[in-house]
């Protein structure tokens, strides 16, 4: 809420030149967009003369003939006319729908391409705002702010040079009430505008007293506050209240003033008439054009203090979304990328040192999560890794599939260091599970292939089979195709963790990571669990971040982690025989997992 | 539009005002309505001039004055609408504003448990704010609106009934066009707000799973996705605008087809000699008065189904009846609490839940005594100590407080003899003062710095930039978890309860400080009763007496070392919390 607030330049430079950019690929259509706009402005400004042909000609002369004439070609204009600006405005809103289109999915692209890093550091719900609210609000620049402002800037001068060439005295005397209507136009803005950044302010305290006291309320009611935090709030309300009601006074000023200046005009308009008249300079028919002339030309000058807005709100939108797009947090490329087709699956940490945040000033020593890690794991073996909460264990796994670069030291797969391979093409060889099973909204089926049609059907029904999820599947309505909600609202646990199990098969990885979760499920979707774990680490290198007894003991080689540091390795026997931080782990965590099978 | 007729109590509060403000569009109107015919006049007179070559200027000048006069006067009658009709909307948003907190304070903890926040902001703010637009602009443009058309066409025919016909042919195929293209545009409207919100539902999703995106490499297929939906956007938003391109040409071609048959017809009368110049001239000039109210028809209707729409989803809110509240069976008698509390044989259930949260409890805590409850997640503790500030009311047995049933004793001197120290920590975005001081009127200084020592937060205050007068939360400094703790704890303990309740408020205090709080907090609870929830026996094993909770039972009940022989879940646990202590030390 607080960076709406900030109410940027209304123009800059820099971000306008920026942004005329998106409409390059469009400038033929633009460029279509300004004629039609110019012809429109030129019949909008040729009504009144017709009207004055009418009445000084045709009515003057009694000729009705010349008077239908006349009509005719007025109607003509007019269904032309309507025509043209019909298009002209179904065209400016193509323009400027295509170029936010482009500029949505250029952002969309961008986010997708940024590091975990940078995920870490930016809320999910600002980031889509980024892409749905900030490049909806440029749509109006794009369309109707561009182009239209050739419009009024054309019409204005269209009906300018009809009045001259009419009647020039007359026309500097109707004109001579504009600068009255600039002052108080500017004069208005400068009020509301302020007015309405007032009325913003209460509004941002209203919804922030309610968003407190709404999640608050429980401590409102068992403190007994509830009068007093009433009558907090209905102050705050009668602010926002009076700020509203200042902003009226504006507006209630404002719209009889401009009135009044017309009528003004109208008035002048009518008096010159009565004193040049007789001398022939001024005519019904004229005086009859000029009524007109002056209510035409309110419209466009009225709408070009509007776009000031627009550029106002467009620049505030896009110095967020440049700035976006501006972000390089992306993981380093090597220069000359190895291809990665095939993996046998050997993993080797060589003296890995890493933390998340590496402090700006060289002095602090950053604060390291993994401090000096190496250890290896030959292709088909599984490595459970072990540790109190905050040893790293999730780092580890974080690290092999390079979301995150080290500061020191290397990682192999292989032996080539991960450094020097593609993250997508390192990826395709690791299948990842992780604790909080992720499910996307769509079918069943999509949320184990991943909509990669290069798995069908027939491995994905294999995949579950092999985890056992294939009975709950086939029980839902519609079985594979069965809807999955949003975070896969209508699955259990036990379900959801069978569906990303299945889901990591199918991919078929040579390098399987499970985070084993901790949440409890039922003693029957446990036994599932064990069963299909079992069968994803054959035949694999796989890392577990474990939590079952079952797992740990099934594994080739069990790594202890603690605060950072690899302290014991070797297997479950080994280790407790060692009687260090693993027996302490195996009676804090495990040994309850023995008594309950026992 | 039915849901609007609950706004009528507000209307009649303001009914003065509102009929003052439809008097000043009448005004409004007839002044605005003259003009054009005095430019008739003013014409009319030119022309005669002209020919006659008899043209007094100070003639037409009197024209011009009145137009100019009519317009000011005019202009006072606007502003008046506006300082009345709109200021009206304001005051009744405020009103209503008022009321929907004033409803919601009353409504019970289970029902914030139950709706999400962004949902009752929602109301607050989105809702309430159309409602007024339907209040404010939904009455002044159609008042304006109606009385702007019935004064043109009665200004029309009393000068040319035959022209007048001719001339408002086109008219009823702008209001039917409007009323079509209304339809289509709402329509084609909501089609894009939808495939706007399935646009940034995938967004959200993509951008919330990009772990698992990055993973399986599926960054292309997701690309993919969101251009197929952002293309479809795209074609809705086209489609809109289509449908709201053709609005204004039309409007157009058609108030100018008005504007062809008056100059030919009106100027064939003109030659006949039947009709003045001056006449055509007005004729112009009411066609263009026509052409705004033919367009807000439309448009207020749409704004009013808006605010229909609005009111209905806040009158929810207002139906929601408040379930625990004072009721027949409070005995006001009842103005203090010792702090005994008893429970016999309470079970309690959530609504729509199918396992009762707390099963048969029995459970008498004597005054002055400390009550220790631990347990897994999920074991009921909270939901126990839920029960004594009235959070819930048990679903079966019976709760007493100095053997009073609960329900009988007011619920304020109830809550105001409770200090409670919820799970999770609120504190207002307020200074740090503020937020101790939250729950009692009048304290001193000393009191406050008593409670601050207590809560082991005084140390922590003095060395923030304003001690006692920083701010907290989003717009000051951020304190840690356990300062929070502390803080909130002070808050409690500054009421003097009868009654202490702590659901695990310590629980991000590192051990030493716990013990001091402990320590300070036994002193001050002398006399008064404490319950205590928590995970860590360290904050429990002082206690007069322990209980177990499992799946909403007591399992186990006696002192830490009766306890810890028992060899049940409570000795489990020590052993448990002693190995993690070695660990930590490793």
């Amino acid at each position: 809420m607080q960076e709406e607030e900030v109410l940027g330049k209304a123009y800059d430079a820099r971000l306008m030149r920026r942004l005329i950019k998106y409409l390059r690929p469009y400038r033929w259509y633009v460029a279509l967009g300004i004629l039609l706009s110019l012809l429109v402005s030129a019949m909008e400004a040729v009504r009144p003369y017709f009207i004055k042909i009418a009445v000084d000609t045709n009515i003057a002369q009694h000729d009705p003939h010349g008077l239908l004439v006349t009509t005719l070609i007025f109607l003509a204009v007019l269904l032309v006319r309507g025509f043209v600006q019909y298009a002209n405005a179904y065209l400016t809103q193509w323009i400027g729908q295509r170029t936010i289109y482009d500029l949505r999915m250029e952002i969309f692209h961008h986010l997708q391409r940024l590091s975990l890093k940078f995920y870490d550091r930016n809320p999910i719900g600002r980031l889509v705002t980024r892409v749905t609210n900030d490049v909806e609000v440029l749509n109006d620049m794009f369309s109707s702010g561009i182009v239209m402002v050739f419009s009024d800037v054309f019409t204005i001068i269209g009906i300018f040079y009809f009045m001259f060439s009419m009647n020039w005295k007359l026309t500097l005397i109707t004109l001579s009430v504009l600068p009255f209507l600039f002052y108080g136009t500017f004069l208005f803005r400068r009020k509301a505008r302020e007015a309405y950044r007032e009325v913003r302010i209460q509004i941002a305290r209203i919804n922030t007293f309610m968003q407190e006291h709404i999640t608050g309320m429980l401590v409102d009611q068992i403190f007994n506050r509830e009068q007093k935090s009433f009558n907090t709030f209905a102050d705050i309300n009668a602010a926002h209240r009076k700020a509203n009601i200042d902003s009226i006074f504006y507006y209630a000023v404002f719209y009889p003033c401009v009135d009044l200046i017309g009528a003004i005009a109208v008035g002048l308009i009518i008096w010159y008439a009565g004193g040049n008249a007789l001398d022939g300079a001024v005519t019904v028919g004229t005086v009859m054009a000029f009524v007109q002339f002056n209510e035409m030309f309110w419209r466009p000058i009225r709408d070009l203090s509007e776009k000031y807005n627009i550029l106002q709100t467009a620049m505030a939108s896009s110095e967020r979304i440049f700035q976006l797009l501006d972000d390089r947090t992306i993981l380093s490329m090597h220069a000359t990328p190895l291809a990665l087709d095939h993996v046998r699956g050997d993993i080797e940490f060589k003296n890995v040192w890493f933390a998340y945040n590496t402090p700006s000033d060289g002095n602090r020593s950053p604060e390291w999560i993994l401090k000096n890690l190496s250890f290896s794991i030959k292709q088909g073996q599984s490595v459970a890794i072990v540790g109190h909460t905050g040893a790293g264990k999730t780092t580890i796994i974080n690290l092999l599939s390079r979301f995150y670069d080290i500061q020191q030291g290397e990682i192999f797969i292989d032996d080539i260091n991960i450094q020097h391979i593609l993250p997508q093409d390192l990826r395709k060889h690791i299948g990842v599970v992780l604790q909080d099973v992720f499910l996307f909204s769509g079918d069943i089926k999509g949320n184990i292939n991943l909509g990669n049609d290069t798995i069908p059907l027939d491995r994905v029904k294999a995949a579950a089979r092999m985890v056992g999820a294939n009975r709950f599947i086939e029980q839902l309505p519609g079985g594979y195709d069965g809807v999955v909600k949003e975070r896969g609202a209508t699955l259990s646990t036990g379900q959801k963790q069978l569906l990303s199990f299945a889901r990591a098969l199918a991919f078929n990885p040579r390098i399987l990571i499970l985070d084993e979760a901790t949440s409890s499920v039922d003693t029957e979707t446990e036994l599932l669990i064990q069963q299909a774990i079992k069968k994803m680490l054959k035949g694999r290198t796989s890392i577990v971040i474990a939590h079952r007894l079952s797992t740990i003991q099934s594994a080739d080689k069990i790594i202890v982690m603690h605060k950072g540091e690899m302290r014991e390795m070797g297997t479950h026997q080994q280790l407790l025989a060692l009687n260090g931080i693993y027996r302490k782990l195996y009676e804090l965590q495990y040994k309850d997992q023995e008594l309950r099978k026992s | 539009m039915r849901p609007l007729l609950r706004l009528k109590p507000y209307l009649l509060r303001y009914r003065r005002t509102l009929m003052y403000g439809i008097l000043t569009v009448v005004g409004s109107n007839l002044f605005t309505i003259v003009q054009p015919k005095f430019l008739g006049y003013a014409v009319d007179e030119l022309k005669h001039g002209i020919e006659s070559k008899t043209l007094v200027s100070s003639d037409l000048l009197m024209w011009a004055g009145f137009i100019v006069l009519f317009a000011f006067i005019a202009g006072i009658f606007t502003y008046l609408t506006r300082q009345t009709i709109i200021v009206m909307s304001r005051h009744i948003e405020y009103d209503l504003r008022n009321d929907l907190l004033s409803h919601l304070q009353k409504l019970p903890y289970s029902y914030f448990q139950n709706t999400p926040t962004g949902d009752l902001m929602a109301h607050a703010t989105n809702d309430i704010s159309s409602v007024r637009n339907a209040l404010g602009p939904g009455i002044m443009y159609p008042t304006d609106t109606s009385m702007t058309l019935i004064l043109v066409l009665i200004m029309m025919f009393t000068s040319d009934w035959q022209l007048t016909l001719l001339t408002l042919i086109p008219m009823p195929f702008v209001s039917l066009a409007m009323y079509r293209l209304g339809k289509v545009i709402n329509k084609k409207f909501m089609e894009r707000q939808e495939q706007f919100s399935t646009l940034t539902t995938q967004a959200q999703e993509t951008l919330s799973g990009i772990r698992v995106v990055k993973s399986y490499v599926r960054e292309e297929f997701e690309e993919e996705r969101f251009r197929k939906l952002s293309w479809n956007y795209l074609k809705k938003n086209l489609e809109l605008a289509q449908a709201q391109a053709i609005i204004w040409p039309l409007m157009f071609v058609l108030i100018g087809l008005s504007l062809v048959i008056t100059i030919y017809f009106g100027g064939l009368k003109v030659i006949s000699g039947s009709v003045s110049i001056g006449t055509l001239t007005a004729f112009t000039a009411y066609l263009s008065m026509l052409i705004w109210p033919m367009i807000a028809l439309g448009w207020v209707t749409n704004i009013l189904q808006q605010g229909a729409a609005s009111m209905e989803r806040i009158g929810i809110i207002f139906d929601k009846v408040p379930d625990i509240q004072n009721s027949g069976a409070t005995d006001t008698s009842i103005k203090e609490i010792e702090g005994t509390i008893e429970f016999k044989n309470v079970s309690f259930t959530h609504k729509d839940a199918a396992q009762p949260t707390l099963k048969n409890i029995d459970l008498k805590i004597e005054r002055g005594t400390t009550l220790a409850i631990v347990g897994y997640t999920g074991s009921g503790k909270s939901t126990l100590v839920n029960l004594l500030p009235r959070l819930y009311d048990t679903s079966a047995g019976s709760l007493l407080i100095d053997g009073n049933e609960i329900r009988t004793i007011p619920l304020e001197v109830l809550r105001a003899n409770i200090g409670f120290v919820p799970q999770e920590t609120f504190l207002f975005s307020d200074t740090i003062a503020e937020n101790i001081r939250y729950g009692v009127d009048g304290s001193t200084e000393e009191e406050l710095e008593n409670v601050a020592d207590i809560a082991q937060i005084a140390k922590d205050i003095s060395e923030f930039p304003k001690h006692y007068g920083t701010t907290i939360g989003e717009r000051g400094i951020t304190l840690s978890g356990g300062q929070k703790q502390r803080t909130s704890i002070a808050r409690a303990v500054m009421r003097r309860p009868k009654i202490l309740i702590l659901d695990d408020a310590l629980s991000a205090v590192d051990t030493y400080t716990e013990e001091r709080v402990l320590q300070r907090l036994r002193e001050f609870m002398k006399d008064r009763t404490s319950i205590i929830i928590s995970h860590r026996i360290s904050t429990v094993k002082d206690a007069q007496m322990i209980i177990v909770l499992q799946n909403g039972s007591i399992v186990e009940r006696g002192t830490h070392n009766e306890l810890v022989a028992l060899n049940g879940i409570y000795a489990d646990l020590h052993n448990k919390q002693l190995l993690e202590q070695e660990l930590e030390q490793l």
